[in-house]
């Protein structure tokens, strides 16, 4: 197998808070082929954002921290290194957009220019061309009269377009890899539609691999190649996306795909929606042993005992439980 | 449906919000953020009302409730125009009418207990007759929505988001009212926890009988909880369809842009997807004619100028548009 | 609307435990916020100090039982002795009665100008945020207007002015004392009527106030339940640090002589009788400097405190 891009293993990334010790994500392995998408799902406080900024080194340290683990970019490991060596890798290798389209963006520069800084910094080039650049790059993502909107401020723009400057400014540099964080969350669903083919296209042209963090399994069903679910700081279950929504083994993956109500299924085939009983545990004092015992109704003594490690049911296909 | 068997009619609904600005603080535009809307609900059913940012569900629903002062339309409810109620009218139609609220965070007052929460409209509407009917009564709402009696006397930071929610519903049941207007209950919820609330909301419909205006912008959540749907676009409503019908032939072009636009929790299903272009124009200066009529793939040259009707194109399927049923 | 998006998502880098039910914890609001007031270790130390200087001032006279104006020519301008701990003035009186007695009246005057601020700073600051449009243009007008009248000539010159006309009211003392409140409390509300302005105005557009006007909630019952207690933390702050500034007031005009009779000791009117003798009796204008000093500096540091156990970001 060819050397994957990005390869997290182990991973965990604690905090220290006043309440003690939040074990946000703890131990988690997850890989990232070139070129392609994988979808990484979950609900709030999965770990699955943390998990995203803690592979740019965004994690504000303290309280955050490095427990364990290694994160591995291109055969490098990225946790020894200091600020400096990481801002080569921060947009130029790596890149990240947010969910919130609004805060992501300082209001009191133009697009242009802050597009222009990021292609300045890692392109060596003048003001001049870099703006010509930032331009370019926002008629790339469809935006109507780039020439123009080029010295517009953030709040002339819409959500939608507000995130396809985003789209923008993450792949000045074209990275290999670009992490998506809830990219269409705080958008409507037609806008979500849009974004979503953009960044389709996007990754077409450039070539370059997609970490998509997500709750919404629909947004993960029709664009990753790979899915990873998360609950409660750990993976549960990681397989081809085919694979995990026709034949999902872990039963908070089977229960977060049946508690979701379908479009395309009449009301007499789902009269009931399947819920998953209680709610996510804590991650300051995580219970032993698998983490979603307490909901799952196959639950036995065995599950409550020791952490059911990850493994292959199917190639490519793993799962985090005994059964 | 006529207007005696329905529990609710909305009649050409309007609001609009001024804009004002300049020195003198004059009205210098106007949001139409609710621009004529009209629909029956007939008691028991659950109608959704879907529609993207902006679009006015929000704004319909609290008008509704007169939590916002309607610019003009009227709302009838059990035959007495809402809008004319005054002081005691008014009251009364709180314990007829109630409303869940999106965010469980804001909706809570974080200095009660939820026992004070719960039991705020037995004090307001003298529901109890002593201290212990009270406290036997918000023991009993919190157990209808499945929480604990000693949640009681915790305050809400201490609940997840789920568990507010909760509250918030035996908060509403408290009055038995008839309606509940739904505004986006599950949209701040996680997947496993939307799952619980919707079933709780179809349970305690069925246990009371309770009629729902259910406003979301999830489009599955909205088609699976509803009876029927209206779809409303720039302050309108442009169609509005027993639910299964909605889905399966929408008439108008916008709703069925919306429908195809809902990613599908499948990768086997693959579908023509319908791109609209741009954004949801501004509802300050919404386009003449048809609002939609700026994104529309079929609109034609008269759309931007003549104002279509909502009209019955089929029995219980109505549709505002020149082409379209 | 932006409201309609999903809320709690992006929750899970900054607070990742937000969403759980917390446990073994204090639960009440409350509870809360003397939690995160501990922690504040500059704040607590200062509420140890105040607590005692308010222990000293209120039961001092009775373990200190020395007359405030005992004359006695033969101790004049002594430095601190075991005879009087801290001193004496020039005419040989105590001057630990002497603070102790003009403590009582320092900080009370503080605490009460305080009051006088805060209720008249959330009456004007509740009916503004409440009433909204002409009734709220006018009455910001009105804290404009007392905002950017300079303080200090303003109060030499109320003080001047009624100081006679109270007094032949209310006696020297008492008349002092009031017209010093009202005039320092008078001058110091407007903060506080801007924050609780604010603070109506954000909290009157929360669901849960809507959900109480659903319910059938009375103006007054919104107001007085809902909204008020949840505008309440930054009053506190600003009520404390008003404490502060109507003791250096006091002081200042006692300093200027315009505060009470002369033969009352105030901290104030003792560091002004001290100025003179600076050089031959420093004791005399030190301890007077200190009471204040600590007394304002710790009632800061306490405000601080506050600010961060009572942010309401962190409450709601």
């Amino acid at each position: 197998m060819a050397e994957p891009l990005l390869d997290i293993q182990g991973l965990k990334t604690w905090f220290k808070t006043d309440d003690g010790l939040v074990r946000a994500v703890d131990g988690v392995d997850l890989r990232i082929d070139r070129g392609e998408t994988v979808g990484v799902v979950g609900e709030s406080g999965c770990g699955k954002t943390v998990t995203a900024r803690s592979v740019l080194k965004l994690i504000d340290m303290p309280p955050g921290r490095f427990e364990a683990g290694r994160i591995l970019w291109q055969g490098r490991d990225l946790i020894p290194l200091d600020d400096a060596e990481m801002n080569k890798i921060r947009s130029r290798e790596i890149a990240i957009i947010f969910q919130e389209p609004m805060t992501s963006l300082n209001p009191v520069y133009s697009v242009g220019e802050q597009i222009a800084e990021v292609i300045e910094l890692h392109q060596n080039l003048s003001r001049k061309q870099a703006l010509v650049g930032a331009a370019d790059m926002l008629k790339l993502v469809n935006i109507p009269n780039p020439e123009r909107r080029v010295h517009d401020y953030p709040h002339q723009f819409s959500g939608g377009m507000r995130q396809r400057v985003m789209i923008a400014m993450a792949l000045s540099c074209q990275p290999k890899l670009l992490i998506a964080d809830e990219p269409t969350t705080a958008l409507d669903v037609t806008i979500q539609a849009q974004i979503l083919e953009l960044m389709q296209e996007m990754k077409e042209r450039f070539g370059m691999a997609i970490m998509l963090i997500t709750h919404a399994m629909g947004v993960v069903a029709e664009t990753a190649q790979r899915v990873v679910v998360m609950y409660a700081g750990k993976v549960v279950e990681e397989a081809p996306v085919g694979a995990l929504f026709g034949d999902p083994r872990h039963p908070y993956t089977q229960g977060l795909i049946r508690s979701i109500p379908r479009v395309d299924r009449s009301a007499g085939q789902q009269a009931r929606l399947e819920s998953i009983p209680g709610t996510v545990p804590s991650l300051l004092d995580p219970p032993p042993g698998c983490r979603f015992a307490a909901r799952c109704k196959y639950a036995m003594e065995i599950c409550t005992q020791a952490i059911p490690p990850l493994k292959e049911v199917a190639p490519g296909h793993r799962v985090a439980c005994v059964l | 449906m006529s207007e005696e068997e329905a529990l609710l009619s909305v009649r050409d609904l309007k609001k609009h919000f001024a804009v004002s600005g300049g020195i003198f603080s004059r009205e210098v535009d106007r949001v139409y953020a609710v621009d004529g809307v009209s629909f029956d609900i007939a008691a028991g059913e659950t109608l959704g009302l879907v529609g993207e940012s902006g679009c006015g569900k929000s704004t319909t629903g609290r008008c509704i409730l007169r939590l916002i002062e309607p610019s003009s339309g009227e709302v009838w409810f059990k035959g007495t125009d809402v809008r004319k109620m005054g002081g005691t009218a008014l009251r009364a139609l709180r314990r007829d009418m109630q409303i869940i609220f999106q965010d469980p965070y804001a909706s809570l007052n974080p200095r009660l207990t939820v026992g004070a929460i719960v039991g705020e409209a037995l004090t307001i509407h003298n529901l109890a007759k002593s201290r212990r009917e009270h406290e036997e009564r918000v023991v009993q709402l919190l157990e209808t929505v499945g929480l604990q009696p000693d949640h009681l006397r915790r305050f809400p930071h201490e609940f997840s988001g789920g568990q507010r929610q909760r509250i918030g519903i035996a908060r509403a049941l408290a009055v038995e009212p008839k309606l509940i207007v739904c505004d986006e209950p599950v949209s701040a919820l996680d997947v496993s926890i939307q799952a619980q609330v919707i079933n709780l909301l179809e349970d305690l419909q069925e246990k009371f009988g309770l009629t729902y205006l259910f406003i979301a912008h999830d489009l599955s959540v909205v088609e699976h909880i509803s009876t029927r749907i209206a779809v409303m676009y720039l302050g309108r409503v442009v169609e509005i369809a027993p639910s299964r019908e909605l889905y399966d032939t929408p008439l108008h072009p916008y709703s069925e842009a919306l429908l195809s636009a809902v990613p599908i929790p499948d990768p086997t299903v693959k579908r023509q997807r319908i791109m609209l272009q741009g954004d949801v124009p501004n509802p300050i200066r919404p386009p003449s004619g048809c609002h939609f009529h700026t994104r529309c793939p079929i609109a034609k040259p008269d759309c931007a100028t003549r104002v279509p009707e909502l009209r019955e194109s089929k029995p219980g399927h109505w549709v505002s548009c020149h082409y379209r049923g | 609307m932006a409201g309609s998006t999903p809320v709690s998502l992006s929750a899970d880098a900054a607070a990742p435990a937000a969403a759980q039910p917390r446990k073994s914890r204090p639960t009440t609001p409350a509870g809360e916020a003397w939690r995160r007031f501990r922690h504040h270790r500059l704040a607590v130390a200062s509420a140890v100090i105040l607590l005692a200087l308010f222990a000293i001032v209120a039961l001092g006279p009775f373990l200190w039982p020395v007359p405030i104006n005992e004359i006695d020519f033969s101790a004049k301008l002594q430095g601190p002795s075991w005879a009087h701990p801290l001193g004496t003035d020039d005419l040989g009186q105590d001057l630990l009665a002497r603070l102790i007695y003009g403590g009582r009246i320092s900080l009370a005057v503080g605490l009460a100008a305080m009051i006088v601020a805060v209720v008249v700073g959330i009456l004007v600051g509740a009916i503004s945020g409440m009433a909204s449009g002409r009734v709220d243009a006018v009455l910001m007008w009105v804290t404009d207007l007392f905002l950017s009248l300079p303080l200090l000539p303003l109060l030499l010159l109320l003080t001047y002015l009624f100081r006679d006309s109270v007094k032949s009211v209310l006696g020297p003392e008492g008349g002092a004392f009031v017209l010093i409140v009202v005039v320092i409390g008078g001058l110091r509300w407007m903060q506080v009527a801007r924050l609780v302005r604010a603070q109506f105005l954000s909290l009157r557009e929360k669901e849960f106030v809507e959900a109480a006007r659903a319910l059938g909630a009375s103006k007054p019952r919104l107001v007085l339940h809902h909204i008020l207690p949840n505008a309440l933390g930054p009053v506190i702050v600003a009520g404390t640090i008003d404490v502060a500034a109507a003791i250096i007031a006091e002081s200042t005009l006692s300093f200027l002589g315009l505060g009470f009779p002369s033969d009352i000791p105030t901290w104030g009117s003792v560091l002004r009788d001290a100025k003179d003798y600076l050089d031959i009796a420093p004791h005399w204008v030190l301890f007077p400097g200190a009471a204040i000093f600590l007394a304002v500096i710790t009632i800061n540091f306490i405000g601080d405190g506050l600010r961060d156990a009572l942010d309401p970001r962190r409450v709601l």
